[in-house]
């Protein structure tokens, strides 16, 4: 790999960015790339937005960008693709999970969840769109989405050098070994490779 | 030997652990709580513990210090304001064996109330401070630290900030070494902080931190990279990362690991090697400010500001006037603050608060800081550990004096209450406040992400340990009424707030139910569902604030993945639209 590969993992605390993060850094790690990430805890685990960052290549720096500097965007959440578009590069890719969670502001009225999240994100990068709730339904259990979304997201950044259904079977409980080797597969087979 | 991926956390326990440490005592605080997560893997080697709050556990570590072992403690930013006072008269007393205190700031406020910038205790205090920049080098510099502490009879101050120790980057470990304790030895003139003794301590301290000063010129913690004459940047901490990135690749770098006090002859040797000379340090211009009094001229706050964390696309726009292209993509997100769980039991009291609007709440830090946001908006403060019960008697005694009736609560949460609660339950007590102290007592420290404390009934190694009951000790200091209560029983949490202020003596509140996501509890019991036909659309249940409700065609909707059944919601809505259904009943 030429240059160095920002992403971006975004979505709303609980929903599983930070294990998605480290099936990602795990095969990163063992195909021997340079590998930083970072995550911020506490307050913000509570049903906020919630964003990990993962960065590779021969030599990383920062562990941390700033906007427009992240190549792919996977967002868990609709409008939380929104919140981080500016931290995609212009032409940068995003896998957006067609799927709405209201904030407490929206529950409870003070503020309208905005329409037209994907068409807005569509009509500037490059998108990979998928129901990873309904496909991990599918599966038996919703909860596996976020692995849904990983398989798309390597997908769409043509990562196939690295065998990583052996790598979500390492690194997930072994009890849902077999329903995340699944999703990874929904997701991965959920978008086109070629955008 | 192969690399692993740590968190700055994880590799700064390893570190300590290779250096032999034998006793480690910390208080929960983010970013720095996965240090002490780290530490009972090694526990064959050495003795950890989750002390009540931040002082007791410097003060622990630094009394294992004096009986000759390698001691650590650990703690966030604002923690380290509590223990301040043990902190300053270590630095006088010195070490026996090497004793290291981290502090662990949060630049951007991540999961703070401040962001304080600790790197002035170092200066305060006269400490030597360590600052790592990456995972690798909270391993190796902790390693250092120890060596440092015990060389120069000093306490050591290892500073990260979240973006250290949050983040993972390779790590090679290496082996512990074990070290024999010193043996113990009576030192009166060294360890009694008495003013005869302090006297001598004083100046022997600047005696210490002038040749620590003069070490940190040879330090192979402070590193140049020579390159460029044209740019040179002294930087330390994450700063570095983000400044490889941002300036250019023949920039020269005096790129320091000891900090404090900072090595000026190696500065200036820099400084006059290179025609621009650039400061890059997150928040305030802590090295800037000590580099232009020694009259080295240099550029730092002026570009690059001293609030909010920094990023490598910042510090390139902010020094080079580089601006990232972004793209707009022209719909904007609604804001999505944190928000108390589903079925987190602190929904149920602060329902009943708001119901209240002449009520004044003082809060605290921890989850049920989430109370005073919407649609909840049922505290008046928040200030710092311990401070619920103490602001709320303060505000009592001013109602009081400028004739005003009003009912007020103090809150704070169980691990709150033993880390610096206590003392405020007595000052209601002895100075007679009309104060009605309230304690949520979800079993566990929650925000941090559950560590056991004094009132959980285990200790940080998982072994089950003595009880402290929060009833007995509100008891024992007067007050006459302790009402226990089930904050998802929304009629009996009312009443019991009633009976409180009803009680002519001195009553106490416990809000007593563990929190949902403590693992080692049961709580499925199933979940709660609408039925259209009845819901009126009228709004009810959205004002006690649960992520898992919301409005959907005009009628209430409950989202299932979310949904724990706690029925609060239910018990709310004037319809009786809301039921649970199935689960182990409860």
């Amino acid at each position: 790999m030429k240059q160095n590969v920002s992403a971006l993992l975004v979505g709303v605390g609980g929903q599983g960015a930070i294990l998605t993060a480290k099936v990602l850094v795990n095969g990163l790690v063992k195909a021997g790339y340079d590998v930083k990430m970072s995550e911020v805890h506490g307050m913000s685990q509570r049903g906020g937005s919630v964003s990990t960052q993962v960065h590779w290549g021969e030599k990383v720096n920062s562990p941390v960008i700033g906007p427009g500097a992240a190549d792919i965007i996977v967002a868990f959440e609709k409008m939380e693709a929104v919140r981080y578009s500016n931290f995609l590069k212009p032409g940068g890719v995003a896998v957006i999970n067609d799927y709405e969670i209201a904030s407490s502001t929206v529950a409870a009225g003070l503020e309208q969840y905005p329409d037209g999240c994907l068409e807005a994100m569509r009509d500037h990068f490059t998108c990979h769109v998928l129901k990873a709730g309904e496909i991990a339904r599918s599966l038996g259990n919703e909860r596996c989405m976020n692995i849904v979304l990983f398989g798309s997201m390597v997908r769409a950044l043509h990562m196939d050098d690295i065998d990583w259904e052996t790598v979500v079977a390492e690194t997930v409980p072994p009890k849902f070994r077999e329903l995340n080797v699944a999703a990874f597969r929904a997701g991965y087979n959920a978008v086109g490779g070629q955008a | 030997m192969s690399k692993v991926l740590l968190s700055g956390n994880e590799a700064a326990a390893r570190g300590a652990f290779e250096a032999g440490v034998r006793v480690c005592s910390a208080y929960p605080g983010t970013p720095s709580t996965e240090i002490f997560e780290e530490l009972p893997k090694y526990r064959d080697a050495l003795y950890c513990e989750w002390a009540p709050n931040e002082k007791v556990a410097l003060e622990v570590a630094y009394g294992a210090s004096i009986a000759g072992v390698r001691s650590l403690c650990a703690m966030k930013h604002v923690g380290l304001n509590v223990a301040a006072d043990p902190l300053f008269t270590a630095a006088y007393n010195g070490v026996t064996g090497g004793f290291v205190i981290v502090t662990a700031d949060d630049p951007s406020m991540h999961s703070s109330q401040n962001e304080q910038d600790n790197r002035h205790y170092a200066r305060a205090a006269r400490l030597p401070m360590i600052e790592p920049s990456d995972s690798q080098e909270c391993l190796d510099f902790m390693k250092a630290a120890y060596e440092l502490s015990e060389r120069f009879d000093v306490p050591v101050l290892f500073r990260t900030t979240t973006r250290i120790a949050h983040s993972k980057s390779l790590v090679e470990e290496g082996e512990r070494t074990e070290r024999a304790p010193i043996p113990y030895v009576r030192n009166g003139k060294k360890y009694i902080a008495a003013p005869a003794n302090a006297m001598r301590n004083h100046p022997k301290l600047e005696k210490i931190m002038a040749e620590v000063q003069e070490y940190g010129n040879e330090c192979p913690l402070n590193k140049l990279e020579l390159k460029g004459r044209k740019i040179g940047v002294i930087t330390a901490s994450i700063a570095y990362q983000y400044a490889k990135d941002a300036f250019p690749a023949d920039t020269s770098f005096l790129k320091l690991g000891l900090t404090y006090p900072l090595p000026m002859k190696l500065i200036s040797e820099f400084a006059s090697k290179v025609e621009k000379l650039y400061v890059v340090e997150e928040l305030d211009g802590f090295m800037e400010d000590q580099i232009k009094a020694a009259g080295i001229d240099c550029v730092g706050k002026e570009l690059l500001g001293n609030i909010y964390e920094l990023n490598p696309q910042l510090v390139r726009q902010r020094v080079f006037g580089e601006q990232a292209e972004t793209v707009d993509v022209g719909v904007r997100a609604v804001s999505r603050p944190p928000a108390l769980c589903p079925g987190c039991p602190h929904r149920g009291f602060f329902y009943t608060m708001a119901k209240h609007k002449d009520f004044v709440v003082a809060g605290d830090i921890g989850c049920y800081t989430l109370g005073g946001t919407p649609p909840l908006n049922a505290l008046d403060s928040v200030v710092c550990m311990g401070a619920g019960f103490t602001v709320a008697m303060g505000m009592a005694k001013a109602f009081k004096q400028a004739g005003i009736e009003k009912k007020v609560f103090g809150v704070m949460g169980d691990s709150t209450f033993f880390h610096s609660g206590m003392t405020g339950a007595a000052e209601i007590i002895y100075n007679d406040g009309d104060v009605i102290p309230v304690v949520l007592d979800n079993s566990i420290t929650g925000m941090t992400g559950h560590q056991d404390n004094p009132g959980s009934g285990f200790n940080l190694e998982g072994e089950i340990a003595e009880k402290l009951k929060i009833e007995d000790i509100l008891t024992a200091y007067g007050y006459q009424k302790v009402i226990i209560v089930d904050p998802q029983d929304l009629a009996a949490m009312e009443q019991a707030v009633q009976d409180a202020i009803a009680f002519e003596g001195h009553a106490a509140i416990i809000v007593r139910r563990p929190c949902l996501l403590i693992k080692r509890i049961r709580h499925d019991i199933g979940k709660c569902a609408v039925d259209r036909s009845v819901c009126i659309g009228c709004k009810k249940c959205l004002s006690v604030g649960c992520p898992a409700i919301m409005i959907k065609d005009g009628r209430a909707e409950i989202d299932r993945a979310q949904c724990v059944g706690c029925t609060v919601c239910a018990q709310v809505c004037p319809m009786r639209a809301i039921s649970r259904e199935g689960g182990e009943s409860k």
